[in-house]
């Protein structure tokens, strides 16, 4: 589990965050939805200590992520999978040594039994065969299975997704949601996904967090979504007429 | 002055960090070999060549200039020495090195930088800092004594070979004179030269990418700058060694 409490985050003048917690559940998947320039990205590089937040504190299982030692941090960083917006694989590496790098980094496996695991990766994200090519060479679906499989290489207990679907059509945006949610769910980690995507949140979010001004706005599940009357919640999860459309639909 | 400063201070901060919490010694093997290979290998023709119109300009310079019946012949190999190994195997393949290494240090770690990569790393727990640029630091510092060896050399012959085709300098007169007052000092000072050039070169490009940010654009100018300022440090640090290793 990763508890957040009264994070607040600052840039010179302009506050990003002010005093926000959740409580992100294990084996769920637990979004943070908003708009562009809420905060969404902030907090989640707060969480994975990418930034430091000015005041408050993240529990990592009850430990503080933020006062933890330099050997604590490198342990709980082992349980940690994190699947960027674009991916971000090592271009000067295959696909195979991508997804091998975390092991290659902490693992004392030999060289066949890492390349088993890879393969195992590989196979759960439909990547069978591409071992050999370097991302330049991939699709931005592909790029981001990679992601995946690199992701949970280690097995993670926190699995972090940031924007999983932006650029990617509907068809391959669906077969990168059931991935998170069957890794989710297998794997019983703490999954927190950072979208815009609503396709995405009412398919397979568990606990929804919405982010406006930098502060929660609104907390629930996808049900309790439809039916809340919070007005920025609703401003920006029926935006369009075709949405409101479908919540008139869904009231009557 | 702010910014001087501060720009500092984070370049001193960098360094401490790539010397601080390496990895394991076999992460490392693989990647200073393939930067052996791209900083120290891949550089040898550019140095050869440069090298060797370099020697040959200033055979036929010194030549020109010392048309005197008082001034002996062989001081033309005798310049030409001096000049290759004091100065420009040193100073002047670094100068071309912050060219080629430099701005490809730089535009490879701004690009993961901006490309998540670097990100990457640090979540997966590695010290990103060490992991990139310690590399490029050993390899360089490995690599560049060799390449400024092949300068001194290939600009030697070249001396030989362009003066006395040219008739400048008879062959013998050119021996002659770089065998004149050897001192075998001035390898030693050019090669300590070369190490500080290496760290300089392989540092402060890899400092300009690392702290990159925004996209392409903001890539171009980290290279740029790397370049820039590496080239402004050799110098300085061309004066400040010379002043304490030869006087």
């Amino acid at each position: 589990m990763i508890q957040v409490k009264n994070i607040s985050k600052a840039f010179k003048e302009a506050q990003v965050l002010s005093d926000i917690s959740i409580d992100f559940e294990p084996g769920k998947i637990n979004f943070i939805i908003g708009r562009s320039g809420q905060g969404k990205s902030v907090l989640l590089k707060c969480m994975v200590g990418l930034l430091e937040p000015n005041a408050g504190s993240i529990l990592y299982d009850g430990v503080d992520f933020l006062n933890m030692d330099e050997d604590q941090h490198k342990a709980i960083r082992q349980e940690v999978g994190m699947l960027f917006q674009g991916a971000a694989l090592f271009d000067s590496m295959t696909v195979e040594e991508n997804v091998m790098f975390p092991l290659t980094m902490y693992s004392t496996l030999s060289f066949e039994e890492k390349l088993v695991r890879v393969n195992e990766c590989l196979d759960r994200v439909n990547l069978v065969g591409k071992n050999k090519l370097y991302p330049a060479e991939l699709s931005g679906g592909m790029k981001k299975r990679t992601g995946i499989a690199r992701a949970i290489i280690m097995n993670p207990k926190f699995l972090f997704v940031d924007e999983p679907n932006s650029g990617l059509d509907p068809e391959t945006s669906i077969v990168i949601d059931n991935l998170i949610r069957n890794i989710t769910y297998d794997l019983g980690s703490t999954t927190i996904v950072v979208s815009h995507d609503m396709n995405s949140v009412m398919e397979i979010g568990d606990n929804i967090n919405f982010i406006s001004g930098g502060k929660v706005e609104w907390q629930g599940n996808k049900h309790d979504l439809l039916k809340s009357e919070n007005t920025a919640l609703n401003n920006f999860v029926f935006a369009s007429e075709f949405m409101q459309e479908i919540k008139e639909n869904l009231k009557r | 002055m702010t910014g001087i400063l501060g720009n500092f201070g984070r370049y001193f901060l960098l360094m401490r960090r790539v010397f601080s919490r390496a990895e394991k010694k076999k992460i490392y093997r693989p990647l200073i070999t393939d930067e052996m290979i791209k900083i120290g290998v891949q550089s040898v023709g550019i140095v050869a060549l440069l090298s060797f119109f370099m020697g040959a300009v200033v055979t036929l310079q010194t030549a020109v200039n010392i048309e005197s019946g008082w001034i002996p012949k062989w001081t033309v190999g005798y310049t030409t020495r001096q000049t290759m190994i004091y100065e420009f195997s040193s100073t002047i393949v670094a100068l071309v090195l912050a060219g080629k290494v430099g701005s490809n240090i730089a535009s490879e770690i701004g690009t993961m930088r901006i490309s998540e990569q670097i990100d990457a790393l640090d979540i997966m727990g590695v010290n990103s800092a060490s992991y990139l640029i310690l590399p490029k630091l050993i390899a360089s510092t490995i690599m560049f004594p060799f390449l400024v060896l092949l300068a001194m050399s290939v600009g030697i012959c070249s001396g030989a070979i362009i003066g006395t085709m040219t008739k400048a300098v008879s062959l013998n007169d050119f021996i002659y004179g770089i065998q004149y007052d050897f001192d075998s000092y001035g390898i030693v000072y050019s090669l300590i030269k070369t190490v500080f050039f290496a760290f300089i070169l392989s540092t402060i490009p890899a400092y300009h990418g690392y702290y990159a940010s925004g996209g392409a654009l903001e890539v171009g100018k980290s290279s740029t700058k790397g370049v820039v300022y590496s080239m402004v440090a050799v110098m300085v640090g061309n004066y400040l060694l010379t002043q304490i290793l030869l006087l």
